[in-house]
């Protein structure tokens, strides 16, 4: 092997073992939390259990958690201890051998409910579907994010990066144009975060209402002028991948508030 | 019936002043917003807010569209007895939404 030849295989070599540790330890510490580019007053609110508008949601995704289905008689709980679900909502998008493809956490929330509940599933963005979302999410607050890219998630992954990648729109940016190069600029009155999901389902001021990472996705594209792709659909699951990969080792933040 | 919650200290000294705080989840719309075909979402609020200590109103406040959703209110009280404080939300449509927590000071 020549020497470009034992260079490249060490940079794979680096690669891989980045990309190993990476998913078991927290990362680099160049990502930010969209916490960091709030104001203080925002902040405040968001810390704040008992006004943070967020955590309506959450009580009542508890209250539905333990709600009997009339169709199987059975509750979430039948199945699942509440004091073991901690850090159930860390590791979504997954990819789920039962289904074939990568899916994310509220179409799992579903999944539970058609397959066990044998109840109808909730719309995406319905209130219940949220509830449950941020109640899920709200219970792994705190710990570090921490997504499986490798073996059938792969492709996923490498589609999801595609996408952050991608050009789009009539404006023609990729989420990287905003939020990777401008991440901390000024974009009028606002500040352009990192985009990260680690506080998601967020309570945003600007929608007076809970909304879901892929909520956030189509506002972001039609932002851009760009046709937004459907909730649930498996263009967002491979890119919500990505967003949660790259901010690997972001705390949960759940339900935060966001402008 | 939207959900409420409200927070009033288990117990306070006789004349310290103690913080009392309610909120309720309600979309508070203001009339100008539309739905996703173009259609003009109507005004739907919480017309009033009211807080009684010992059967006494202490707060009334009549809200109007301009205020956000999910309605918050901080406020304090300054109580020389212990007893019930109650809360009482009014939407437009006459529904009332009610919650009360005791009080007691020492």
């Amino acid at each position: 092997m020549n020497r470009k030849g034992v260079a490249i295989s060490v940079v794979t070599q680096l690669l891989v073992a980045a990309q190993t540790c990476c998913a078991a330890s927290p990362a680099a510490g160049a990502e930010r939390s969209g916490y960091e580019f709030l104001s203080p007053e925002t902040r405040r609110l968001q810390d704040d259990d008992f006004a943070n508008p967020g955590m309506f949601w959450v009580d009542q995704g508890r209250t539905l958690w333990a709600r009997a289905e009339p169709a199987s008689g059975k509750s979430c709980e039948s199945c699942h201890q509440q004091s073991r679900m901690a850090a159930s909502a860390i590791g979504f998008p997954k990819y789920s051998a039962a289904v074939g493809h990568l899916i994310n956490l509220e179409q799992q929330i579903n999944r539970c409910r058609s397959e066990h509940l044998k109840a109808s599933p909730w719309a995406y963005e319905s209130q219940e579907l949220l509830a449950m979302t941020s109640f899920l999410s709200h219970l792994a607050k705190g710990r570090a994010i921490e997504v499986a890219i490798d073996g059938e998630a792969a492709e996923s992954f490498k589609r999801g990066r595609q996408f952050f990648y991608q050009r789009r729109g009539q404006l023609n940016l990729s989420c990287a144009n905003c939020h990777e190069q401008h991440a901390g600029d000024r974009l009028h009155g606002e500040t352009i975060s990192q985009g990260q999901t680690n506080g998601f389902p967020v309570y945003r001021q600007l929608w007076q209402t809970l909304g879901s990472t892929h909520r956030m996705f189509a506002w972001c594209n039609e932002a851009v002028r760009a046709e937004p792709y459907a909730a649930g659909s498996r263009e967002y699951v491979d890119l919500e991948l990505y967003e949660r990969w790259r901010g690997r080792g972001l705390k949960v933040e759940s339900p935060a508030v966001r402008r | 019936m939207p959900n409420s919650r409200i927070k009033v200290p288990e117990s306070a000294k006789r004349g310290a002043v103690v913080e009392i705080r309610a909120m309720i989840m309600h979309p508070m719309e203001n009339g100008f917003n539309t739905d996703t075909q173009g259609t003009t979402i109507p005004v739907h609020i919480i017309t009033d807010f009211v807080c009684r200590f010992l059967g006494e109103e202490i707060v009334r406040v009549k809200l109007e569209p301009g205020l956000a959703a999910n309605p918050y209110f901080a406020f304090y009280l300054k109580p020389k007895r212990g007893g019930e404080v109650e809360f009482e939300w009014t939407d437009q449509d006459g529904s009332v939404t009610r919650a009360s927590a005791m009080l007691n000071v020492t």
